[in-house]
This record gives C-alpha cells, structure tokens and sequence, in this order.
C-alpha cells in the first residue's frame, strides 16, 4: 500500500521559518555536566505543523525552549526567518519574540487578569493603546470561541477554556510561528481533540507554522505533517507523519506506532506482524479473507483505527504461524493485496 | 481617674501613634520594595541574574535584620539627628524604624513575588516582555493579594517597634505606656495603652485580610 496523500495542499513548500543547526544544551549541576540536548538538526518549513515527540526528560521541552531563547543553547544556533537568536540583542530578542506565541501544558495565564486582560497583555507590551488592544483581544476571544467569558478569571474556567484563552493570547501579536509544549497534556481526551482542532485550524487559515511538542503519538498522527522523534536528548528519527508511521526506522519509533502493552519486554511472543490498511474498509474481510486465502491461523494481539492527519487506517498487530513456509505464503498474499505489513517482533 | 487631660494624651499618642506606624511603613515600604525586586530579578533562577548583586544584598538584609531595634535606635542617632534635625518626637522615631523595618519588608516583598508561577513568568518573556515589563506588569499584580497581606502585617510589626521606641525618646503610645506605667506605676494608664495598641493592630490586620481577599481573583 502507497503513503497516503494529504487531501489539504501541501504546506512547507515556502522554505523554512526555523532552522535549528547542531544545537547541543548542556545544564551544569552542581560539579556535574548534563546533556539535555545534543547535535540537533531540524528544518521547520513554513506553514507546517511540526511535530517534536519523546519520553518524559527526553529533552522536548529544553529543545523547543531554545527556540525562542528561554533557554539559550550552548552549542549551534537557531535561525528564525534567517535570523541567527543567539546573536541578537536583548531588545531585538522581544521584538523577535513576538512574531512567535507560545502555549503551555499549564496555560500559564494572568491570573489575576480577565481572559480578555490576559490577551491584551502581549499588545499592551509593544504598546498598543488600550482601544486597539481592546478590540483586537476580542476578535482573538472570539476566534477561539470564548467572546463570552471574555470577563472571566482564569480561575473561573475550565483546562480547556484556559487553553483557549492562552491560544487567543498567543496569537493576539499576529505571530508567524505558533510554539506549544505539551499543550494539550493536562486536558481530557474531548478537550484535546478540540484544541488540536483549533490548532490545525489556525494552520490552515492563518498560515501559521506550529511547532508541537507531546509525549503522545496521538496528537501527532492528528495534526503533525512531520514529526521529529527525540530520545535521551538526541534525534532517533524524523519525517513526514505517515513514512515514520508506515516504515518506522528506529526503534523508538517502532515503539511509538503501537501500544506500550505490545512492547517486546512485555510480551514474549514470536513472529509478531504489524498489517496496516486502509481504515475505511473494515477490519473482518481484510482478515477473513487472508485467512481462508492461506489457510492458515493468525492470532490477533491487537486491533485499532488511527487517525492520520484527518485519515483513517486500519492496523493490527498479528502472531502468524511457527512454520516459515506458511509465514511467507500469508506474507505473498499480503505483498499481492497492497496490505502493509512488516515484522514486529525485532522491536 | 480617666479625666479630660487625660483622654486627651491618650488620644494624642494614638494619633502620635498611627502617623509614625503609617509614614515609617509607606518608607520602609518603598525601599523594601527596591530592595524586594534587586532580590527577585538578580538570584540565580532570576529574569536577570547577577549573582553578586544578590549577594551582597542578602547579606545586607540579613545583617540589618539581626540588629535588635533598641540598639539600632541608638545606633543610628547621628543619622537621624542628621536627616530631620532632633532625635526624640514622632519625625525622628519614623528614621530607625524604616531602617529596621525596611530589610524585614524586603524579605516580605521577596516572598510575595517568589510566589508568582515561574510559568507565568516564562509565558511573559515568550511574548517579548522586558525587565521591567515583567516587574510592573506581571510580578507586582500578579502577587498584589499577598502584597497587601505583607504589607498588614509590615505595619502591625512597626507598631510594635513605635512602641518600643517609647523607651529611647519616640512618641505614641509607647512612651506613654513608659512614661506613666512604668516611671510612675500608674498601671491604668499602661493598661489603656495596651488596649489601644490592641485595638489598632487589630483594625490593621482585618482591614489587610479583608482588602487582600477582596484583591484576590483565584477563588472565583
Ligand atoms: N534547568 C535545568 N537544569 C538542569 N537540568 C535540566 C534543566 N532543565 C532540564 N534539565 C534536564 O534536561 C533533560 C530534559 O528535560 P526536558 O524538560 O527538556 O524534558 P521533556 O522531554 O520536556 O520531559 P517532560 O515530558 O517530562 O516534560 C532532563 O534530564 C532534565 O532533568
Ligand atoms: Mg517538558
């Protein structure tokens, strides 16, 4: 089976808003030297999601932090638009830091400000008068929904209102990059959906590339149009969404595309196979009909629907027959009808 | 016992009282706060980190801080003789006590802005604030309810000092509560003083609790 073709046009395609160059961040504690980050090597295109996945203390959070210079890198540099970050003065720094928004996992609101407060806070920072600011906070509430609690403290909304009123916050200056760090980690499932909506949204409508940062293959497969896999401070693996899906190369990856209870060091199973089809068709002829053209039994370990970006696929992870003869003849028959499907066991 | 002359002292060291606990807390106050966000912006996790700055300060702080008032009333006599011109009566009692008070206000002040969310903090220098954006517009409004909890209990503390200084030639109540209960044993006057100091430091304190819950916008 071919990669699936986005149905959206294709973003990217106007050369990259950041570019991060062999970026390295070592933390000194104490006597001890500590390499959150280490040879990093990122093209983030404009008009793109991109994707930053790892386990928790992987480095995500520093990596993304370096973007807009929290935390200045030790090694490399971080170009935004051609800008060198690490060059700049501290004054052009904040005006730099504008054109990139930011959201938090913990929101990180005024909280002793009203949502709309809290929006006009960046553009009561490069000076905008109250009115103006005023005006354009509103108009920011109301894109993501939230005009009526435009009165309301933080502490009188829900995770995911607040997530809106930090988005509205973020994108009240008219950034071009959109930078979010686990935004959606503290949300319920519902609520993540609908955030990640309003993320995908703002990408498609107002061209504005996002960087996203999550510990979840999830919101990758949601929105992500390429991903970057971080393990232990360095990059296992990156590409578009659904290469990494299909042909995962590392094991990190290979990790990610399927359930933690499927992992080798949880189960003892050989010739485990990973099948990916098609998700519109459903799952019973696609498997009914391998078995009775082989003739042979299959044990399903696992079976689920992924969303990639805005497509369904099917995949299953099976435990074919001891016999090599009958393992290839199912693995013909699979090559034969355009069904996916590669080893699982080698994880 | 309690005749007119005598109401009137009492009232006078009331009022004595109030204007020195008040002007010494505005001062201490503001240098505090200086010395407050010195403190905040230059530690080592600070916006602004400036690791000898902060130290020195610290210490200062902590030096002042470990001076028992009465002898840093005396202490500082030449100085005060020098900024308002005599050292007894209410003006001159305000000097040692904003030199006192100002350190432990500073550590107050620290505290209340070491209380703002570093996330929040972060949120404001992602967006592009400034130093001093972050100080005004984030640090002090953010931990205005627990500034204006500080700042009760700031000036219930410098009451406490005012009356002491009764003892080395300041006004108020406390050197009434000198003067007569104790140089003259008359114990009705000391008790009324008390009193008095009683009811004042309770006034303060529930106007603070209640204009620091008023300012709170985190309970809904
Ligand atoms: N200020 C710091 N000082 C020292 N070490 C740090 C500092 N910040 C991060 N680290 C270390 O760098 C590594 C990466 O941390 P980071 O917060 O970037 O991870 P993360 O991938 O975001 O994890 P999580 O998913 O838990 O948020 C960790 O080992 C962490 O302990
Ligand atoms: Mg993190």
């Amino acid at each position: 089976m071919s990669e699936q073709n986005r149905t959206e046009s294709e973003p990217g395609t106007a050369g990259p808003i950041i570019a991060i160059e062999n970026l390295g961040k070592k933390f000194v504690v104490g006597k001890t030297e500590v390499y959150a980050l280490r040879n990093i090597s990122l093209t983030i295109e404009k008009g793109e999601i991109f994707g930053i996945i790892g386990r928790s203390g992987a480095g995500k959070s520093t990596l993304v932090r370096c973007i807009n210079m929290l935390e200045p890198p030790t090694e490399g540099r971080v170009l935004f638009e051609g800008r060198d970050m690490g060059a700049l003065s501290k004054a052009e720094l904040n005006i730099v830091r504008r054109s990139m928004g930011m959201i938090f996992q913990q929101f990180n609101l005024l909280m002793q400000r009203t949502a709309l407060d809290n929006v006009c806070f960046p553009l009561e920072l490069s000076g905008m008068s109250r009115e103006t600011a005023r005006k354009r906070a509103m108009e920011m509430l109301d894109l993501v929904g939230l005009s009526a609690r435009a009165k309301a403290y933080p502490s009188q909304l829900s995770g995911g209102q607040k997530q809106r009123v930090a988005i509205a916050r973020a994108l009240a200056p008219s950034p071009k990059a959109l930078l979010c760090d686990e935004a959606t980690s503290a949300l319920d499932p519902e609520t993540t959906d609908s955030i990640l909506a309003l993320i995908r949204q703002i990408n498609r409508e107002m061209g504005i590339t996002a960087v996203v940062i999550t510990h979840e293959m999830d919101v990758i497969e949601k929105i992500c149009h390429k991903v970057a896999i971080i393990s232990k401070g360095v990059i296992a693996e990156t590409g578009r969404v659904n290469q990494v899906f299909f042909h995962p190369k590392s094991d990190i990856a290979r990790r990610l595309v399927v359930p933690e209870a499927l992992h080798p060091d949880k189960m003892v199973v050989d010739h485990l196979y990973r099948l990916i089809f098609d998700g519109q068709s459903s799952y019973e002829p696609v498997l009914a009909n391998l078995i009775l053209a082989c003739g042979q039994p299959v044990n399903v370990m696992y079976a689920s629907t992924r969303d990639i970006g805005g497509t369904a696929f099917g995949q299953m992870v099976l435990q074919f027959p001891d016999d090599p003869a009958a393992r290839q003849k199912i693995l013909d028959y699979a090559a034969e009808n355009l069904i996916y499907i590669e080893e699982f066991s080698r994880v | 016992m309690f005749n007119e002359a005598l109401v009137e002292l009492l009232w006078e060291g009331t009022v004595d009282t109030i204007y020195m606990t008040l002007v010494s807390t505005f001062f201490s106050y503001v240098f505090g706060m200086v010395m407050a966000m010195v403190l905040v912006i230059t530690r080592s996790d600070g916006i602004r980190p400036q690791p000898v700055v902060f130290r020195v300060l610290d210490v200062l702080v902590n030096l002042t801080r470990s001076f028992p008032f009465l002898i840093l009333m005396i202490a500082v006599i030449p100085f005060t003789r020098w900024v308002v011109g005599t050292t007894i009566g209410n003006n001159a009692t305000v000097v040692p006590l904003v030199i006192a008070a100002a350190p432990f206000v500073a550590r107050l002040i620290e505290q209340s802005l070491l209380e703002v969310d570093k996330g929040v903090i972060e949120a404001a220098q992602s967006m592009g604030a400034s130093t001093w954006q972050i100080l005004w517009k984030v640090y002090l409004p953010e931990a205005r309810p627990s500034l204006i909890n500080g700042s009760a209990i700031a000036a219930t503390t410098i009451l406490g000092y005012s009356a002491m200084s009764g003892a080395v030639g300041g006004g108020g109540l406390g050197k009434l509560a000198i003067m007569y209960g104790y140089n003259r044993y008359q114990t009705d006057i000391m008790f009324a003083t008390v009193v008095l100091l009683i009811v004042i430091v309770q006034v303060l304190q529930s106007f603070g609790d209640w204009a620091t819950r008023k300012s709170d916008k985190r309970n809904g």
